[in-house]
């Protein structure tokens, strides 16, 4: 039994390679009376049932996720769902009570400590919702620290802390204590600080949360910038649904310790698949996130029977109308990944029909004023992607 | 029913007993108690009075000017002229040597207990009564063991001194670790820090003006203590006001009172200095500074930059 429980192992890592973080089955207790009350979680008993009658809670409930490589996956949940307990594990701050989590195809929940540290000196680091700065120590000794734990010397500690200052924008602020910067030049630090060990995986707990709003977008976009050049896998937890959808690849939404919904943005908004979740889509700004591709016809021809007339190399020589059968070039071209708001302001601005058009020019589809609407209301028959049975 | 003149249960006796049955059997252990507190106490004694009178007001000033500035360096200035002035320098000199052998012992004994009652909940259910009762009991009383297990004079007097002030010392490193802000203890442990990194990189530094604080009341506690001890033979200030008070000499008792009050203002001064020291301060301030967070490891950037460079020679 335990060779073939590890031939699926080696198999499934094989396939599950472009993972960077498997989390597989993971519980997390807290109390005194973990085992009999991850005897009756497994049992399928509720929280409430479990604390009381082991006083323990459930952090973490049998959640596994995968965090694919060099992109940013969110998890997002409110207050004691458990989304920060989930995190705290994933770099065993807190010990998982059951479950593996895998680097690279590495359990790591039960290495010894001094690997544990290796990693976490230089594969997983850590970005926190206080920033968790030294307030005695200057902001490079800070960006420096992960260096120094790790025993590089000071000089060229100081010499990648600089450039990583640089990379956020704060070189100036070098001999300044924490206690002297703002907010978000304090989380820039902590964001520094996190990229200067070289980590590849970055657990990021609530790291905007604590910002004022305006300064929170504009950390958003620095991350997303920093992320287009850097590749970092990164572990992003927030309460705020937006963000999530801002920032996320893939998003994993948990309610009382479990995940409940995961998916990509827009999986999610088309079908939320759960009362819970719903209720986060319910005012998303869905001109905002989806896009051409998404909306789009495949067929160059409406209904009416007017049709983009393509050339041999599939490019879209013309748009013939329907009544007078004359072809004319008088369309608007959008690519498959504009957002429904941009192509609304265009096609405004001037009306006409509207191909998606690919990087190389190639006819991809047809978005007609129906499908834009609805794709902006949020009608979910128009939309790819929608379950038939929703 | 119960005569009230009556004792029926021996205490004293058995006490008498116990305490002349510890005394007996424990003799090598008390000489080897006894031998590195008499052995600091010469030697800071000596030292200072081998320094000129005039000379060793000029480093008080100087270090007063360096921790607290001005006004407390003229105070201190001031007032040891006085001190000199009125016929009691050396005493004042063998309290001062009785503090501060006190401190240092302290500061070798309640740091460390301080950080295992931090780290260990086990040793704090053990060592949190034990300081309990240590300062609820008045400082008199703890004269009497002492007498018992280490005689008198100026030595079993430094004893005393430590067993009163080293309390504060060992609660306020407790609290002072244990208040740490967990975000900071989890970001040390995020970015792989061994035990030892976490107290020395984090715990220690974070919890120094803690640390320090506590410091200042060891240092107020031996004050006091150095001045009660007199009563077992211990020499210096309070000796003088002991004296003055026996021979109803008042005017001698009110000097050595003098002298007690304007050391206790001067060293209290200084200590609460430290304790509010900027940590970054690049006046001379930062000198002593960086010598204090080297002592206790909080690694001023330029001194542990040479140390770093040492060390990298050496490899």
């Amino acid at each position: 039994m335990i060779s073939q429980a590890k031939t699926d192992q080696t198999d499934r890592d094989i396939s599950t390679v472009t993972d960077r973080i498997e989390i597989r089955d993971v519980y997390k207790i807290f109390g005194r009376r973990k085992e009999e009350a991850l005897a009756l979680v497994r049992e399928g008993k509720g929280k409430s049932e479990i604390l009381e009658r082991t006083q323990a809670v459930v952090g973490v409930n049998n959640v596994s996720l995968s965090v694919p490589k060099g992109s940013i996956s969110v998890i997002m949940g409110l207050s004691g769902s458990g989304k920060s307990t989930l995190a705290r594990c994933v770099n065993r701050i807190l010990e998982p009570d059951a479950g593996q989590i895998l680097l690279d195809g590495e359990d790591y929940t039960k290495c010894s400590d001094a690997r544990m540290r290796e990693i976490r000196r230089r594969r997983i680091s850590m970005v926190f919702q206080n920033f968790g700065l030294l307030p005695n120590q200057t902001v490079i000794d800070n960006v420096a620290f992960g260096l120094k734990l790790r025993k590089v010397p000071l000089a060229e500690r100081h010499k990648k802390a600089g450039e990583m200052l640089e990379t956020v924008g704060l070189s100036e602020w070098a001999s300044h204590l924490p206690g002297e910067l703002s907010g978000g030049m304090r989380q820039r630090v902590g964001l520094a600080r996190a990229l200067a060990t070289e980590a590849d995986v970055l657990i990021m707990d609530e790291a905007f949360s604590a910002l004022d709003p305006l300064i929170r977008t504009e950390m958003q976009d620095e991350l997303l910038r920093l992320q287009n050049t850097l590749h970092k896998t990164v572990l992003f937890i927030t309460h705020d649904f937006q963000e999530a959808l801002r920032l996320g690849t893939k998003i994993a939404v948990m309610a009382d310790g479990a995940v409940i919904r995961d998916g990509t943005p827009q999986e999610i908004v088309i079908d939320p698949g759960h009362d819970y979740v719903a209720a986060f889509t319910r005012n998303v700004d869905r001109a905002r996130l989806f896009d051409a591709a998404s909306v789009m016809s495949e067929s160059p021809a409406d209904a009416q029977g007017g049709r983009f007339v393509l050339n041999d190399a599939g490019e879209v020589a013309g748009w013939q109308d329907p009544v007078t059968g004359a072809v004319s070039e008088g369309f608007l071209a959008v690519r498959p990944e504009t957002t429904l708001i941009e192509i609304a302001g265009a096609a405004a601005r001037r009306r006409g029909p509207i191909a998606v058009v690919d990087a190389e020019g190639k006819f991809r589809g047809r978005i007609s004023d129906e499908a834009l609407l609805a794709g902006i209301a949020g009608a979910k028959e128009t939309m790819k992607g929608s379950r038939t049975d929703a | 029913m119960l005569d009230p003149e009556e004792v029926y249960i021996p205490l004293d006796r058995w006490i008498q007993v116990g305490i002349e049955w510890v005394a007996d059997h424990f003799r090598p252990l008390f000489r080897s108690i006894r031998w590195p507190v008499d052995e600091l106490l010469n030697v800071i004694n000596g030292t200072l009075e081998a320094i000129p009178p005039l000379l060793l007001i000029a480093l008080f000033g100087g270090l007063a000017l360096w921790l607290a500035g001005k006004r407390t360096a003229l105070f201190t200035v001031v007032s040891m002229l006085f001190i000199l002035l009125l016929g009691i320098w050396l005493e004042t000199l063998t309290t001062l040597s009785l503090i501060a052998t006190a401190i240092v012992v302290c500061v070798i004994i309640g740091i460390p207990l301080g950080i295992l009652c931090a780290r260990s909940d086990r040793a704090w259910g053990i060592i949190r009564p034990v300081l309990d009762v240590m300062q609820t009991t008045p400082s008199f009383v703890y004269l009497i063991p002492v007498v018992m297990l280490f005689g008198v004079g100026t030595v079993p007097g430094a004893v005393a001194v430590i067993v009163v002030a080293v309390p504060p010392l060992i609660r306020f490193t407790n609290i002072g670790i244990r208040g740490v802000n967990e975000e900071l203890i989890e970001a040390g442990i995020a970015f792989g820090a061994t035990d030892r990194q976490l107290l020395w990189e984090i715990q220690l530094p974070q919890a120094l003006p803690t640390i320090l604080g506590g410091l200042n009341q060891t240092v107020l506690l031996a004050m006091v203590m150095s001045v009660i001890v007199a009563m077992i033979g211990a020499e210096g200030l309070g000796l003088v006001v002991l004296q003055g008070l026996g021979r109803l000499d008042v005017g001698r008792a009110a000097v050595g009172g003098i002298g007690i009050v304007l050391m206790a203002i001067i060293l209290d001064r200084l200590t609460q200095a430290v304790a509010e020291r900027d940590p970054r301060a690049h006046s001379g301030k930062a000198r002593i500074g960086a010598a204090l967070s080297r002592l206790f490891g909080s690694g001023h950037r330029q001194a542990e930059g040479k140390l770093e460079a040492s060390l990298d020679s050496k490899n």
